[in-house]
């Protein structure tokens, strides 16, 4: 699904990425882990297509796609979601207005028929269960006045109703109480399925005791220094990042 | 901002205005210039009684007397008041007892506009009074409202047909001393709307004028009077557009509201006069006064506005509280693009007692435009218990244009309870980002973000108003990101 060859990448003349290489096949979940500054975070936002990022070397394919050539719209369009790490708060405009506006835009592009009002509030409302959310909070302004716990919650809630095929998630456990944090795990792995491939961004093991993946990448300084099962989030934790840092890179797993 | 936020601005800045069509249409019109004899043949042409000519001369030999205001935040070439004509009709005298009889290039024009002036209008339920140029065309609807005792014809029809009214309210809002444009239109006005709604009725329909600026080096000086009598209710709305011109017009109307005992007026206007074009020639110059008198007790007057033509808009839609209980409302929404300039905002006189009011202003600005909220709320000595509420945003799309909020407090009363709130913000790279990444364009991230950032104004808008707005305002600005 995904394939990433060499990939450097920077902001404002600083290269933070320096030659990442990874794999992801449809039904997979990986987990990318690494201490602050790592540039896990500019991983996440140079495939979603933020303005500012500049690709110097490597290549992205996505589905048989050059990725890097779509415009961000354009790459949401063809199934890839970023859940934010810091979700952005647009007042006036209601959390089912942005829904609907988005599903139809990415529907259209799809050659798919828009959904009607009514089409469109039985499918919300079947996917505001996954992950909790009371009604009254559709008519809300996106982000607007939320906890940080509803915010995230919103992230899952977007990702369950657009239903992308590559769901990169940025740090979405932080600021989470073990409450939220379970809503959101669990609204996550019921969204897991053969077709469709996550990637976890976090920094720390515990998400990853609600929400179990396959792989596991640890990312430093740029680069991808490890990579294993899920028993490798919990060495890290064991060890702390200290360990990457000082350690060779031992061999890496292909999958 | 990003090199291709920055082509994007300019690629929607410059779309272009839609109705900047000429008609041509053989027209009767006053040489240009202004002086007692014009006025005097104009009034001819009106066939109007004495002391309308007279009401017209006291207020042109005021006018004389008083100078160009240029308080305001506002930068334009002088006006040549003699290089004008001040009268400017499609020939076919517009009496007219039918729609059959209306000249049918004209109904093409509003066809274009899409304004519909035949009954189809009567599915939604909107009474049209149409004023091209300077005189009232047809008005829609007559007759129904009629029965219910509903006056709504053009100007020069109340002052034939119902001159004790005319009489007795015209000028009593907005005497022709009030100001040098008040003074202008005052002498030299040519048509516009009047409605009465008498004692107990809830006017059935929106009552609704069209303006349309046709003729070159023409000025329109419509005015505009609403009477709501004792427990009346009226929505009226508002249209205007005008051709593409490389010179500037002039606008300079005059709209009078009255409301009596427990009588409430809610009056919406979408402006969408010519901008001109992005250098910022052409265009409408649009001085408008416009008050309200809420006179009678539990009275209220809301005024609505979505302005986002005009090169210069100097506007402030106010509201005099004068019977006790009696409410005030201003919602706006003022968007500049290119060069536009806009100074507009509102004044809130609280007189009576435990009087109200609200004021919310939504200010975007685009391009190089410049855009004033400029408003006064005023308590006298007399108004126990008055309340205001204030609340100016800005929205600022690019670092070119500039947003200015003046507000000014008079208050004589220590019971009163004045609260202000503003805030200026910019449409982040980031929000534009997150739409982005949920599929959105850039264009229709734009929209939303600012539609939802008008919504509390939109919100009172009439439905089919409020649609249209929503419409304009993608169309008309999109520009953004800073």
């Amino acid at each position: 699904m995904l394939e990433i060859k060499n990939l450097h990448a920077g902001i404002e003349g600083n290269e933070i990425l320096k030659g990442i290489d990874l794999k992801v096949n449809a039904g997979e979940v990986h987990a990318i882990m690494g201490p602050n500054g790592s540039g896990k975070s500019t991983l996440a936002q140079v495939l979603a297509g933020r303005e500012g990022y500049v690709v110097t070397e490597g290549e992205v394919t996505y589905n048989g796609k050059n990725l890097l050539d779509l415009a961000t719209e354009d790459r949401a369009r063809e199934g890839v979601f970023l859940a934010f790490q810091y979700p952005v708060e647009i007042p006036g405009v209601s959390n089912t207005n942005l829904l609907k506006t988005a599903l139809n835009e990415i529907r259209k592009y799809r050659g798919e028929e828009e959904l009607d009002t009514m089409e469109f509030l039985s499918l919300i409302k079947e996917k505001m269960k996954l992950v909790e959310l009371d009604q009254k909070f559709l008519s809300r302004s996106v982000n607007e006045g939320f906890s940080g716990g509803e915010k995230k919650r919103n992230e899952i809630f977007q990702m369950a109703v657009l239903q992308p095929k590559l769901a990169i998630l940025d740090e979405t456990d932080s600021g989470l109480d073990i409450d939220a944090l379970k809503i959101v795990a669990n609204g996550v792995n019921k969204l897991r399925s053969k077709d469709n491939a996550t990637i976890l961004v976090t920094h720390y093991q515990r998400l990853l005791n609600y929400i179990v993946p396959d792989f596991v990448h640890v990312l430093y300084n740029g680069k991808i220094v490890k990579s294993g099962g899920k028993e490798l989030a919990f060495k890290l934790e064991e060890l702390g990042y200290d360990w990457v840092k000082n350690g060779k890179s031992e061999e890496v797993v292909n999958h | 901002m990003s090199s291709t936020e920055v082509s994007k601005i300019e690629e929607l800045a410059n779309k272009e205005y839609k109705y900047g069509f000429v008609t041509d249409i053989e027209t009767d019109s006053l040489p240009k210039g202004l002086n007692e004899d014009i006025i005097r043949q104009l009034s001819v042409k009106k066939n109007e009684p004495e002391f309308m000519l007279e009401w017209r001369l006291k207020a042109y030999r005021h006018w004389l007397t008083m100078k160009e205001p240029h308080w305001a935040n506002v930068q334009y070439s002088p006006v040549n008041y003699q290089d004008l004509s001040y009268y400017s009709a499609p020939k076919k005298k517009p009496t007219l007892k039918s729609l059959d009889e209306v000249d049918p290039e004209l109904l093409e024009v509003y066809k274009k506009l899409g304004i519909s002036l035949d009954e189809q209008k009567r599915l939604t339920g909107v009474a049209v009074d149409a004023v091209f140029d300077s005189v009232s065309v047809a008005t829609t609807f007559k007759d129904k409202l009629n029965e219910m005792g509903i006056i709504f014809c053009s100007f020069s029809d109340a002052v034939q047909n119902h001159q004790e009214l005319v009489k007795k309210y015209l000028g009593s809002v907005v005497p022709y001393t009030d100001n040098f444009y008040a003074a202008l239109n005052s002498a030299v006005f040519s048509d516009g709307s009047f409605a009465y709604i008498p004692k107990g009725v809830r006017c059935p329909m929106e009552l609704s004028t069209y303006f349309r600026i046709n003729a070159a080096n023409t000025g329109q000086f419509e005015r505009t009077l609403i009477v709501a009598d004792e427990g009346s209710y009226v929505s009226y709305l508002e249209g205007c557009t005008a051709p593409i011109r490389d010179e500037n017009q002039l606008h300079a109307a005059v709209v009078e509201l009255i409301t009596l005992d427990n009588a409430q007026i809610k009056y919406s206007t979408v402006q969408n006069w010519y901008p001109g074009d992005k250098e910022g020639k052409g265009g409408i110059y649009n001085f408008v006064t416009k008050r309200g008198a809420c006179r009678g007790v539990n009275s209220k007057i809301s005024w609505t506005q979505v302005e986002t033509g005009s090169a210069i808009t100097w506007k402030y839609p106010s509201c005099i509280l004068q019977g006790d209980n009696s409410i005030g409302e201003f919602y706006s929404v003022a968007l500049t693009n290119n060069r536009q300039q806009a100074d507009t905002g509102t004044k809130m006189i609280h007189l009576g007692k435990n009087t109200r009011s609200t004021i919310i202003s939504k200010g975007i600005s685009a391009g190089r435009s410049q855009n004033s909220y400029r408003g006064l709320v005023k308590i006298a000595k007399k108004a126990e218990n008055a309340r205001n509420f204030s609340q100016c945003d800005s929205l600022l799309l690019g670092d070119k244009c500039g947003a200015h909020t003046f507000p000014y407090l008079e208050i004589n009363n220590p019971g009163a309870k004045v609260e202000h709130e503003a805030t200026t913000s910019k449409i982040g790279e980031d929000q534009i980002f997150y739409l982005n990444q949920r599929g959105i364009s850039t264009e229709e991230a734009i929209g939303l973000i600012v539609n939802g950032y008008c919504k509390e104004v939109f919100a009172e808008l009439p439905m089919e108003f409020a649609v249209e707005a929503t419409k304009l305002l993608s169309v008309s600005l999109e520009g953004s990101v800073g």
